[in-house]
């Protein structure tokens, strides 16, 4: 129970601190990194909340929701990278 | 001194401080959320065992034809999951594509970074085919896989092939589209056979979950380079100066 605490914790502490340098800090390189820290806490906590005891396997079912989720944060972060890269690449040009 | 409030210009100073402010405000907020949030989960825990779907998913996993119960919720249970997953992938590798042509690739590897992404990359392929072939009854699975083959992808670009080792445009095309492709096909058969849409019998879902995962995988490995390589495959012309580095 502790453990699970700690980790499921620890996720929505990510995920806050995600948050927060997504808002705070204006490079859109830091944003992404920012989105994937918070993706990364509600990972933490959907795999903490997953365990069932020491008896029980684990639930499949939200860890099947985190390698989903880890793929599509994965597209995404590819996205967003290139259009900065391209957006950086105009403003070079202007 | 004027009164800054009717200042023209901006003072830098008070505009600094304002954005402390807000800044400070924001933590404040973003604390009390987290506390909220923290207060409410170790509430959740301690509530107790709630009906939850783990015991269903687990007691049906011997129909699935697989053993490893996360395999079974995404290819079977949640099948549709997976495949708009796949859909996801390849949209975001589209919207890469149409940004235009991939930058330049990194110079030549000299040869000892070259020797051993000779080594490495074989390696990285072995051991995505053993990933994709454990799901079956351990963690693994396509989506491991195929990240092990992407990572194949990126270290063949880092070493100097500016296509990371990827086939030609129209080869590409067909391996990127292949995992959502083959996911549909088996679906709709399944259709005409009488069954659901991706609802397998029991003797046959081994063997089409494994066709699927083994698309998937190539689709998703091929995708992972494809969007490190970061823009529509340029067929090398006589302009470009750098010699294109075949990968052994």
């Amino acid at each position: 129970m502790t453990a699970q605490l700690l980790y499921g914790g620890a996720g929505l502490m990510l995920f806050v601190l995600g948050i927060w340098s997504f808002l705070v800090h204006e490079p859109l390189l830091r944003k992404v990194i920012a989105l994937n820290i918070t993706g990364a806490g509600v990972f933490h906590v959907l795999i903490a909340v997953a365990y069932r005891g020491d008896a029980a396997p684990p639930d499949p079912v939200p860890h099947a929701l985190v390698l989903t989720g880890i793929v599509v944060a994965v597209s995404a972060t590819a996205l967003a990278l290139i259009l900065g890269a391209r957006l950086q690449d105009s403003d070079d040009d202007a | 001194m004027t009164d800054p409030t009717f200042a023209t210009r901006p003072d830098p100073a008070r505009a600094a401080e304002r954005d402390r402010d807000l800044k400070l405000l924001l933590a404040v907020l973003l604390a009390l959320l987290g506390v909220t949030m923290t207060a409410i989960y170790a509430l959740a825990l301690n509530a107790g065992a709630a009906p939850r779907l783990a015991d269903l998913a687990l007691a049906r996993v011997p129909q699935t034809g697989v053993d490893n119960p996360v395999t079974a919720v995404l290819l079977n249970y949640r099948a549709y999951d997976t495949l708009m997953e796949l859909a996801v992938l390849l949209a975001a590798l589209l919207g890469i594509w149409s940004l235009g042509p991939a930058p330049a690739g990194f110079q030549r590897s000299g040869p000892v970074l070259a020797g051993m992404v000779s080594w490495v990359v074989p390696l990285l392929i072995v051991a995505g085919g053993y990933m994709l072939w454990v799901g079956g009854y351990a963690p693994g699975g396509a989506f491991q896989a195929g990240a092990l083959l992407g990572a194949a992808g990126v270290i063949v670009r880092l070493a100097g092939d500016p296509q990371a080792g990827l086939p030609g445009e129209a080869a590409q095309r067909w391996l990127l589209v292949l995992g959502v492709l083959v996911f549909t096909l088996v679906g709709l058969g399944l259709m005409l056979f009488g069954a659901g849409f991706l609802t397998y019998p029991p003797k046959l879902a081994k063997w089409l979950i494994l066709l699927i995962e083994s698309a998937a995988t190539l689709a998703i490995g091929v995708a992972l380079a494809a969007a490190y390589v970061g823009g529509r495959p340029t067929a090398t012309s006589p302009l470009d100066p750098r010699p294109s580095a075949q990968p052994k």
